[in-house]
């Protein structure tokens, strides 16, 4: 046996262990409430976001509205399909071996039948896009989420989704794999894939950036509330959260004093920062 | 009954308006079945409306109605209000809810279009303290399918939603927001408040 052989296989069970011990450690628990110190800089940067889709993207997806349908679909579809290979190392990376699987026959499915990922039979056939990133990959290795951060051009992420993100820049296989030409193509085309979506759901982006009265709120609210979700599914909140008031199973409003307009225990003013909020028994809404 | 819903249905349901009614004192005995029959029966009738080939503002008109029937509207507008809701007069907050009510419409109601070709499947209802989660998945063609949570309470009296989660995102937070800001702007003078709704959305 040759000695590379011998370093790369001990690499790689290196890798391996460690992997595997960060994996054991455990999910960290899924942040709530809005941890944004750094507000001020965020909605610097969030005005600069704004213009800079004001400028650019808006009219671009209103570009991208002229191209036929059809044509769009193909251009998401083959984006879609070239982070396929990035999103099989991350399902890899947390351990995830179905979701790695599903990804991976998606993969295989789209860039064969699909026509190298021109069309998307695989999501006909229930292989659906399991969409995953490093930043989650860190909160299974127990990384907690850090505070919110809006960055430029990017938008809306937290801290440890930034570090996700510059990660998975670095780790994309498609680096490997593709000459620089090519990789650059592979760039372009999902970023036409993003100004799709853009021009998709022009409307709603519009009516979020343009007509909120604080859109900088509504950003981190929409993000943050889906990335939760996302990273602890949505019985999370039902399942393992901690309840603030002690007894989950407890009701003020069962209490006769309570309900007869008596002290009850204290409630909530914020319901984000509850999953359990109930409007019932808000002591503004009675 | 079948779950599947034809494509802008779906829509009206991931947009907010889509509330449906329980069975009168159902809620206690709510079993998957009736979650099922109940959110095909809502998005059949939003379904009848986005079919009427109105124009969009009658549209609006009748989503408005249609959210007035099925969503708690008094307690979403004085839960998003927070502790505002506590100092206002009746007449005032009387007024702020039915502005409330019409934004709810033309804000949710203008985006139908954009959630063509969906199928909404319930898959199932837990108690959750007081009320009730009904849990459904949205497919969208060519898209990864969704999840779509409705909460039921029927602490007004009747079984009605009061709040509707989409992957996560959920329409009582996100108002609440909105329109804290919004009343910030007034410098949390309601009566002006008001009249913003009145226009907004």
């Amino acid at each position: 046996m040759r000695r590379s052989d011998a370093q790369t296989r001990a690499r790689a069970l290196v890798t391996g262990a460690v992997l595997l011990v960060l994996a054991a450690c455990g999910p960290a628990p899924v942040a709530r409430g809005i941890n944004d110190p750094n507000e001020a800089a965020n909605r610097e940067v969030h005005a600069f976001n704004k213009a800079l889709d004001r400028t650019f993207l808006r009219g671009g997806a209103e570009g991208v509205k002229s191209i036929p349908q059809p044509l769009r679909t193909a251009v998401r579809n083959l984006g879609g399909n070239l982070d396929m290979p990035r999103i099989v190392l991350n399902d890899l990376l947390q351990g995830n071996a179905d979701d790695a699987v599903h990804n991976g026959f998606r993969f295989l499915v789209n860039t064969t039948f699909g026509l190298g990922g021109l069309l998307d039979p695989a999501t006909d056939m229930g292989l659906d896009m399991r969409a995953t990133d490093f930043g989650e990959t860190l909160h299974v290795w127990g990384a907690p989420e850090g505070a919110y951060v809006e960055l430029p051009v990017l938008g809306p992420s937290t801290e440890r989704d930034t570090a996700g993100l510059i990660v998975d820049l670095a780790l994309n296989p498609l680096r490997f794999v593709l000459p620089a030409r090519e990789l650059r193509a592979a760039t372009a085309l999902r970023f036409a894939a993003r100004l799709s979506e853009r021009a998709e759901f022009g409307a709603t982006v519009d009516s979020l950036l343009y007509q909120s009265a604080d859109s900088y709120a509504q950003v981190r609210l929409l993000y943050l509330q889906n990335r939760r979700f996302r990273l602890g599914g949505g019985d999370a909140a039902a399942a393992g959260a901690v309840d603030p008031y002690g007894d989950p199973d407890a009701d003020p409003y069962d209490d006769p004093a309570a309900a007869a307009g008596g002290a009850g225990p204290p409630l909530p003013a914020d319901p984000a920062l509850d999953p359990f909020y109930d409007p019932y028994e808000d002591p503004n809404v009675r | 009954m079948s779950a599947d819903l034809s494509r802008r249905s779906a829509l009206v349901v991931l947009t907010g308006l889509g509330a449906a009614a329980l069975l009168p004192g159902g809620a206690a005995a709510l079993s998957d079945a009736e979650a099922r029959d109940l959110v095909g029966r809502v998005v059949g009738e939003i379904n009848a409306i986005i079919n009427s080939g109105r124009s969009e503002a009658a549209m609006i008109r009748e989503f408005e109605r249609v959210f007035a029937r099925y969503a708690d509207v008094p307690v979403i507008a004085r839960s998003v209000l927070g502790p505002a809701a506590r100092s206002a007069s009746a007449a005032d907050l009387r007024a702020y809810t039915e502005a409330f009510q019409g934004y709810m419409a033309r804000k949710y109601g203008k985006r139908f279009r954009e959630f063509a070709g969906a199928r909404i499947e319930v898959t199932g209802a837990q108690r959750v303290r007081t009320y009730y989660e009904v849990i459904s998945t949205a497919r969208l063609r060519g898209q990864a399918p969704f999840e779509v949570r409705w909460r039921v309470s029927d602490r007004s009296g009747r079984d009605l939603f009061f709040d509707l989660i989409i992957e996560g995102v959920s329409m009582l937070v996100t108002e609440r927001a909105e329109i804290g800001a919004m009343l910030d702007r007034r410098r949390g003078d309601l009566r002006a408040l008001t009249e913003d709704l009145r226009r907004a959305g």
